[in-house]
């Protein structure tokens, strides 16, 4: 793959392994301190104080919201058209477009959208399904599902330089400090 | 023992982090333990012999639905004037035992019931054979199956379109929308199991599999903080749609004019009746699951009794709603509405009320006592009788209207045939097969969900300042 162009793989960043959430968000603090924009952390479960050390923000509601009110709309006019347009029959002299009884299939379509631009959004916005990552090609990554938290200053920082990184990296004090090949 | 004993102290602060498992403390034994289950190379004698029961009876429904296509509903016992029977018992029922699961995952979740992470993924995975089970009845039901597409609104060649003012056709879109966000949500929270697994694995073909549907999860911080604000989203949108869906199955009987379904009090009774049995079933499986896969530490007495909990507090709702039925019928002054009460009580079905009431009413109050609440075998009992007496509940209330209704000449008594008795008996078969197959594929406890609430996972002690936090979906705090 990549190697054809070159003997030596390009470094997509530098990895320090940790053993729990304290260091780890003492770690990004000093990368922080020492100048470093472009990182990522990585933990085996969810936590807000490293979210909030990485300042990661989004705006994921607003997002599904909007599903949401395509799913209303939507689950409306299928009921409107079929109703009214596309197979109208009269019970009773009743209007054709009853809508208190489309309330419940408007409410079904409007979960149903939402939920799915929930999780379709996350994945999508996640770039997830992703066949290939370089963070796995440390060895020490496979604890990152279990036990351990990683951090990882790309290479694409203005600041990076494999060496001086690695440095600064090692004086957080973690496990193990690795170079992450691309 | 002194671990729960020193819990319960801790629970009493209310922004304490509470201890809510017990033995293994630290991330790595609470994976090992969850992920043994999986790993290891061959399960527990007993789930071979409980497999091999289950997969015969599912063969058996099989065979149950194939002669039911092959020769129609004639097989089953409904007829003129019950057109309903058990094939709407048995899809209410299993409706029914699906909401636990979403009440677990989604109404817990919201209510930050933290000690819900150690039973929402088997609760979950319930959600989603039970409706599996639920769903197989209306599409056989249809008589002719190869037209079951008309429930849907495809354009079709007879330009003919489904009438939405029906509640049967809200049924379709209700129990359809639930499965799909069930799935979802159940697969969502998987994700970063399955990349535990993948990341353990020893073996390529595990490793692909696990990877392939663990989707590339790497567990960064960006993908955790979409992933908490879609599960806390996927929570907030489930919790209506749970207290939705067994409301609109109630409107296919309340919306008739039939004495004794017509009631305004159907949707509150149905979806109490459905938590109510959707927990009994959940203890019935957790309990003998938790001693066979050796997870008692992480699902401990102190669940089942939370469980036991929830069944006491929607039993007495169902009691309750009985009772407003029994007023409501002489107080409504209808003389149609009052037969069918005292009918039910003492007509040809009276075995069934009574069995009912004992079952739904009477059994769940032995809950009270904290001695019955935490012992396995009373609480498996009890749960086992919840399980029986919801089922009856359906029972009584297609069968005692449907025989029994305006005019006595048209009146009839319901028997059911030995295809309706081996396609139920079936569906048990197939929920027990998938939640089996589940116990062994899949992390049956939410891996990533209970690390959150060790103290271990946060670097600072139980009593750290962020004693609130640590689930997926809480809000970051911004201090």
């Amino acid at each position: 793959m990549s190697a054809t162009h070159s003997e030596v793989p390009t470094l997509h960043g530098m990895m320090a392994e940790f053993a729990d959430e304290r260091s780890l968000i003492a770690g990004i603090e000093r990368a922080k301190a020492d100048g470093f924009t472009d990182m990522e952390a990585y933990t085996p479960v969810p936590s807000h104080d490293v979210i909030h050390a990485l300042g990661v923000k989004n705006r994921f509601a607003a997002l599904v919201f909007c599903g949401g009110l395509l799913g209303s709309c939507a689950g409306f006019a299928l009921q409107y058209m079929v109703s009214v347009e596309l197979y109208p029959v009269n019970i009773g002299g009743r209007p054709l477009n009853s809508w208190p009884a489309f309330i419940v299939i408007v409410f079904e379509c409007t979960i149903l959208f939402a939920a799915l631009t929930a999780v379709i959004g996350m994945l999508f916005l996640n770039g997830l399904p992703q066949p290939y990552h370089p963070v796995f090609n440390v060895p020490q990554f496979a604890r990152a599902s279990q036990d351990r938290y990683f951090l990882v200053v790309h290479a694409s920082d203005p600041k990076f330089d494999a060496r001086t990184t690695r440095e600064r990296l090692a004086a957080a004090g973690p496990l193990s400090v690795a170079e992450v090949q691309n | 023992m002194t671990v729960s004993d020193t819990s319960r102290l801790v629970l009493d602060e209310p922004y304490a982090r509470p201890i809510l498992v017990d033995g293994a403390r630290d991330l790595a034994s609470i994976t090992d333990r969850v992920c043994g289950v999986v790993e290891r190379p061959t399960p527990p004698r007993a789930w071979y012999v409980a497999i091999t029961i289950t997969s015969c009876l599912t063969l058996m429904l099989f065979a149950m639905v194939g002669y039911l296509i092959a020769t129609g509903v004639g097989v089953w016992g409904n007829n003129s004037p019950a057109f309903w029977g058990w094939d709407i018992v048995n899809f209410v029922f299993w409706v029914g035992i699906a909401h636990a699961g979403t009440l677990i995952s989604a109404i817990l979740f919201l209510l930050r019931q933290k000690w819900r992470t150690s039973i929402n993924r088997a609760a979950e995975a319930m959600t989603l054979f039970a409706v599996c089970c639920a769903g197989l009845y209306p599409a056989v039901h249809v008589g002719r199956v190869w037209v079951a597409y008309w429930l849907f609104p495809v354009p079709n060649q007879m330009q003919m379109w489904p009438n939405f003012r029906s509640p049967l056709l809200w049924d379709v879109f209700a129990v359809s929308t639930y499965a799909t966000v069930s799935l979802l949500f159940w697969y969502m929270g998987l994700l970063p199991d399955l990349a535990t697994l993948r990341d353990r694995a020893t073996s390529g073909l595990k490793r692909g599999l696990y990877g392939f549907f663990a989707l590339g999860w790497c567990g960064s911080a960006r993908h955790w903080q979409r992933f908490e604000r879609a599960y806390l989203i996927l929570a907030a949108l489930a919790t209506p749609l749970v207290l939705s869906v067994h409301s609109v199955v109630s409107f296919d009987f309340a919306v008739s004019q039939v004495p004794g379904w017509h009631t305004t009090i159907f949707p509150p009774y149905f979806v109490a009746g459905a938590i109510f049995s959707g927990f009994g079933m959940v203890v019935t499986t957790m309990v003998p699951a938790r001693e066979l896969f050796g997870l008692k530490e992480l699902i401990t007495l102190r669940h089942l009794e939370n469980m036991n909990k929830v069944i006491l507090a929607t039993g007495s709702i169902v009691g309750l709603a009985y009772a407003t039925e029994f007023f409501i019928a002489w107080y409504g002054g209808n003389p149609y509405e009052r037969f069918v009460f005292l009918n039910r009580a003492l007509g040809p079905y009276w075995w069934a009320y009574w069995l009912m009431i004992f079952c739904n009413v009477v059994a769940p109050q032995f809950l009270w006592i904290k001695k019955i609440r935490t012992n396995l075998l009373f609480m498996f009992v009890i749960s086992i009788f919840v399980n029986i007496g919801m089922w009856l509940e359906r029972f009584v209330i297609v069968v005692t209207s449907l025989t029994r209704d305006y005019i006595p000449s048209s009146w009839g008594y319901f028997k059911p045939t030995a295809v309706d008795v081996c396609t139920f008996v079936g569906t048990i078969g197939l929920f027990l097969t998938l939640f089996l197959l589940f116990c062994r594929f899949l992390p049956m406890v939410a891996i990533a969900e209970v690390k959150t609430i060790l103290p271990a996972a946060h670097g600072h002690g139980a009593h750290g300042k962020h004693g609130g936090e640590g689930r997926p979906g809480r809000e970051v705090s911004h201090g």
